[in-house]
């Protein structure tokens, strides 16, 4: 049981950081502001969220694995946020060129 | 164990090239990004060394509140930019500047790479000293206990610090609010944002306080994040800030350091001396006092953003 949890963990975990490692690369290459903004985006939501799935099970109890979750839908709160903000910054750019 | 050396290694060397970008970038606004950047690797950096405490501290005051603090300066800054600037550092005075940082810096490393091994400490007298105060997270206990004076000055200065704002502002708007801070018709999804994350912040500012007794957090963390909460609800205009001359506002700001002055002049009345706490009673009135100081710095840091008055007192 123990086994299979950290089998699980260690998936999920490299998952995520392979979410993150996409979203770095893609923020460096991608040619323009949004597409870049959508790649972050993706970092955050799917990187983040694997990487929390992978340390549930290691959570010292609930409480713990519950402050786990909230922290995610924190980060997909203020990310979707700001990712809207700063599309409509953009635009404004681009409208006033 | 090389695997926490690389990555120790590279958070180093990654702190030390973002303090270089950001004092070389000729941006404002990159600047400042780059210095709320450096201010959470260097929460990270806190983490690695086991204080946790520091950590959540240089992440809500350096990295957040020193943040929003430098690029309000810096966009009103802007808005004045129609006086000549003044003279620059000549580059003698520069490498003047660059040479004592550079010695400050050698100094400093060569006396922590000297220290004999195992390094004079006297933490475990310390540590001894604090049973008495009941508390679980010696990191408060050691503020609160031994560093009562300072923690109570921290406070004034916080105060002190709203004075000087509000007293830049024309004699004429004195008593009224500070300007808005946020544009006139905010961006919907920062009115959503500001009312999902406002009431979810201040539980959480409140949890850190809270468990600050025993486990890492405190008032001046907790307080930040209240602080911030305010902040985000007045960026998206759902709350204008207050106007100075209210009687409420400036009892909350002053009301951290008075009730600490008030506890620190009971102890010799209760068979202490000045700044003891009176035994038996050790943790709550720390924890009291604390939740008046949590209080001082939730107003006080989104003031000091808000700036000084410039709206009429009277509508």
């Amino acid at each position: 049981m123990t086994l299979a949890l950290d089998i699980f963990s260690l998936l999920a975990i490299a998952a995520g950081a392979f979410f993150f490692l996409a979203g770095t690369v893609a923020l460096l290459r991608f040619p323009d502001s949004l597409s870049r903004l959508h790649a972050l985006t993706k970092a955050d939501n799917l990187g983040l969220g694997l990487v929390v799935l992978g340390l549930l099970p290691r959570a010292d109890g609930p409480l713990a694995a519950m402050k786990l979750v909230i922290l995610w839908g924190l980060v997909q709160l203020s990310s979707g946020a700001v990712a809207q903000m700063i599309g409509a910054a953009l635009r404004r750019r681009e409208a006033a060129r | 164990m090389t695997f926490y050396r690389a990555l120790d290694l590279s958070l180093a060397l990654l702190v030390v090239g973002i303090a270089a970008w950001t004092v070389l970038s000729r941006d404002l606004f990159g600047a400042v990004v780059g210095y709320v950047a450096y201010g959470l690797l260097l929460a990270i950096v806190w983490v690695r060394l086991l204080a946790p405490d520091v950590a959540l501290t240089e992440a809500a005051i350096g990295g957040g509140a020193t943040g929003v603090l430098i690029i309000a300066a810096g966009s009103r800054l802007r808005s004045m930019q129609t006086s000549e600037p003044g003279d620059t550092a000549n580059g003698i005075q520069k490498a003047l500047a660059a040479a004592l940082s550079a010695l400050v810096a050698i100094a400093l490393a060569a006396v922590m790479l000297l220290l004999p091994e195992p390094a004079p400490t006297l933490a475990p007298q310390a540590a001894g000293g604090l049973e008495a105060a009941g508390l679980g997270n010696p990191v408060t206990a050691t503020l609160m206990v031994y560093r009562g004076f300072d923690t109570m000055l921290e406070k004034a200065v916080l105060v002190l610090a709203v004075v000087g704002v509000w007293s830049i502002g024309p004699d004429r708007f004195w008593g009224g609010a500070p300007a808005p801070l946020g544009r006139t018709r905010p961006k919907r999804a920062l009115v959503f944002l500001a009312q999902m994350i406002a009431p979810l912040g201040v539980l959480i500012g409140l949890h850190i306080f809270w468990v600050s007794a025993d486990e890492p957090g405190g008032a001046f963390q907790g307080g930040a994040i209240l602080a911030a909460m305010w902040i985000i609800v007045m960026i998206a205009r759902l709350a204008d800030p207050p106007r100075v001359g209210s009687r409420a506002l400036r009892l909350a700001l002053v009301s951290g350091p008075a009730v600490f002055v008030i506890v620190a002049l009971l102890g010799p009345f209760l068979g202490g001396s000045f700044l003891s706490y009176p035994p038996g009673f050790v943790k709550p009135v720390i924890l009291f006092v604390e939740a008046f100081m949590l209080l001082s710095i939730a107003a006080a840091i989104p003031l000091l953003i808000a700036g000084p008055p410039l709206r009429s007192p009277r509508p």
